[in-house]
């Protein structure tokens, strides 16, 4: 306890210390833009991959993976291929390009000022005050789960502990000189994921013999009783994908994967990282480490998460859920478990980083979104906006602490985090992305059109969370208060649309809607308008 | 392939691995290429950059 009291200490001085020199180096060089410009593309990769991984990503999705299986590999082929490949360099160059030339400082005014609409900006604002606490919230309940498993203390505390310690990281400049403590975080990171693959790999006797021994405990006589609800729901083992239309198998490729997978490129804290950047050039130097440091983070997360069922089998007899009592325990009791003590502190430290770094951005992301967004764009008020947004980033802070607190009476065998994350990057991808590709790639499309793609996408999203899809639906309760059952299709020829994600319904329809909307209207922004915004691309 | 018998979760590890590679085949490929003049930032970007700060500020 004492080491990992001194360990965080220092950890926190450095931060401090970067934070200032980051502040200091952008305040006294003259040419604040060109000393922009020196930041290395490695530093802008580790920063982007800092904010893109959270504890989300490492507790919740690596316990989804103790869980479910490797089958979360394909999870970490879309975060590298969809997150960073086409992010970086589909959405990424003329993101950077039309976000200086609209002069947006944020994702909603991306969209706003390139359609010319003050509803586009207020109502992308409102989406991201309203639901992104629940995705700070999954992130918060991941560091907790580890503290709390960690150092033995109850949740409440754990949770009160963590949410002081990134309010005072955001307090103390967390918003400022980001991109160099960003990228120490990174670094901490990235060493802790590297030991975590080579300890896991090491012990199990190497990468072959690991799945092997992976795939053999799923025919294990002593493990088969643990695993019958699970095979009732078409799981099939650690090292195979569930049975196809299963309960499961639905839950694994449509929330899981797709959900994140996709809607990453919607992600409003992501998409202004690009704006930063200083030159295409850097984008395409940072595509490398981003790369890299994705496969290390979630790949090594969801093959040590699986692989953990074998560790927790040999020590305990019991699977890796039944042996952490959940879903979101699993790789902070390995962690606990098996690994060294000291590893144990610099994870702690890792997760504390994985998790500031997101948090701070999706503060900085909600607190905009109300005060710029929302309240001096959309509505147009002058006045008060640094109020409304200090207090809006404050309320959001509170009331992601609260969405963490309840998110732990959930029930522990449900991926609690990963559905949370999962239901806000699909509201993202409904609600932003045909609009977004629109902004960047599509010059007659009207503004008409946008917005009612974006509210079909919104709508059938939501409807799909509170009514249809049964994992949300039955623990927002207003379907059982409206019509007396989890889901409005249960028991219903329709049964089974309560299993499927609502990224699948919503997003589609997000695009259908637009791309009628763009052979049915026509497009009023003017012609010079156009030109602005495509200049340079 | 990799002690994985379900072809679906080893095509899944190889194309993690495979898309790294990409990326960095595609960085070093593009690794100086900017259709950006460097050393001269645009009035729109700087202007870009005050702002910027000035939200940050005020946060």
């Amino acid at each position: 306890m004492l080491g990992s009291i001194i360990a965080f200490l220092v950890y926190l001085f450095i931060l401090t210390y970067l934070g200032y020199l980051g502040y200091k180096h952008t305040k006294n060089t003259a040419d604040y833009l060109v000393g922009g410009r020196q930041i290395h593309p490695l530093i802008m990769a580790l920063s982007y991959g800092a904010t893109f991984i959270s504890t989300s990503a490492i507790i919740g999705f690596g316990g989804a993976a103790g869980t479910l299986g490797m089958g979360l590999l394909w999870l970490t082929f879309l975060n590298i291929f969809v997150g960073i490949f086409i992010a970086f360099v589909i959405f990424g160059k003329r993101t950077r390009k039309m976000g200086h030339n609209l002069d947006a400082h944020t994702f909603p005014e991306l969209l706003g000022n390139r359609f010319q609409s003050k509803f586009i900006q207020g109502f992308a604002g409102i989406i991201i005050f309203l639901f992104m606490p629940i995705y700070a919230a999954a992130v918060l309940k991941g560091g907790t789960d580890f503290i709390q498993s960690h150092f033995g203390i109850a949740y409440e505390i754990s949770l009160l502990f963590f949410a002081a310690v990134v309010a005072l990281y955001v307090w103390m400049g967390g918003l400022k000189g980001v991109m160099y403590t960003d990228a120490f975080q990174g670094i901490i990171m990235f060493g802790a994921m590297i030991f975590l693959l080579i300890f896991a790999y090491n012990k199990l006797g190497g990468v072959g013999t690991a799945h092997e021994q992976l795939g053999a405990l799923y025919q294990n006589a002593d493990v088969q009783p643990q695993i019958e609800k699970l095979v009732k729901g078409g799981f099939r083992g650690w090292t195979s994908m569930p049975a196809l239309g299963t309960p499961i198998w639905w839950s694994l490729v449509t929330t899981i994967v797709m959900g994140v997978g996709i809607g990453v490129l919607a992600q409003p804290q992501l998409v202004v990282r690009f704006m930063t950047v200083k030159s295409n050039r850097e984008l395409n130097r940072a595509v490398l480490s981003g790369g890299i440091f994705i496969i290390m983070m979630t790949g090594v997360a969801f093959v040590v998460g699986a692989l953990s069922n074998v560790f927790f089998f040999n020590e305990t007899g019991k699977i890796a859920i039944a042996a952490a009592g959940g879903n979101d325990k699993i790789i902070p009791a390995f962690i606990k478990t098996f690994v060294p003590g000291w590893f144990g502190i610099i994870f702690f430290l890792a997760l504390i980083a994985a998790a500031m770094s997101t948090l701070s951005s999706q503060f900085h992301a909600m607190g905009t979104a109300m005060g710029r967004d929302f309240y001096q764009k959309s509505l147009g008020k002058k006045g008060n906006t640094i109020l409304i947004t200090r207090t809006s980033m404050l309320l959001a802070i509170i009331l992601s602490v609260v969405l963490a607190f309840l998110a732990n009476k959930l029930d522990a065998s449900m991926q609690i985090i990963a559905t949370g994350t999962a239901l806000f990057f699909g509201l993202c991808a409904a609600s932003f992305l045909p609009a977004y590709l629109s902004a960047l790639y599509v010059r007659n499309i009207s503004t008409k059109a946008v917005v009612a793609g974006m509210i079909a996408g919104f709508s059938v999203g939501i409807f799909c969370i509170f009514f249809v899809h049964e994992k949300e639906a039955a623990s927002l309760q207003l379907c059982n208060l409206l019509f007396g059952k989890t889901s409005i299709v249960k028991d219903t020829g329709l049964a089974k649309l309560a299993l499927i994600d609502p990224i699948i319904f919503s997003f589609p329809a997000s695009v259908l809607v637009t791309t009628i909307g763009y052979f049915v209207s026509k497009n009023k922004n003017s012609e010079s308008h156009i030109n602005n915004c495509f200049n340079g691309i | 392939m990799l002690g994985i018998p379900d072809p679906a979760i080893w095509l899944g590890y190889l194309l993690a691995i495979l898309s790294v590679a990409a990326c960095i085949v595609y960085s070093v490929r593009y690794w100086n290429k900017s259709d950006d003049p460097l050393p001269d930032p645009s009035e729109k970007e700087k202007n870009w950059e005050k702002v910027e700060e000035k939200i940050n500020e005020m946060l």
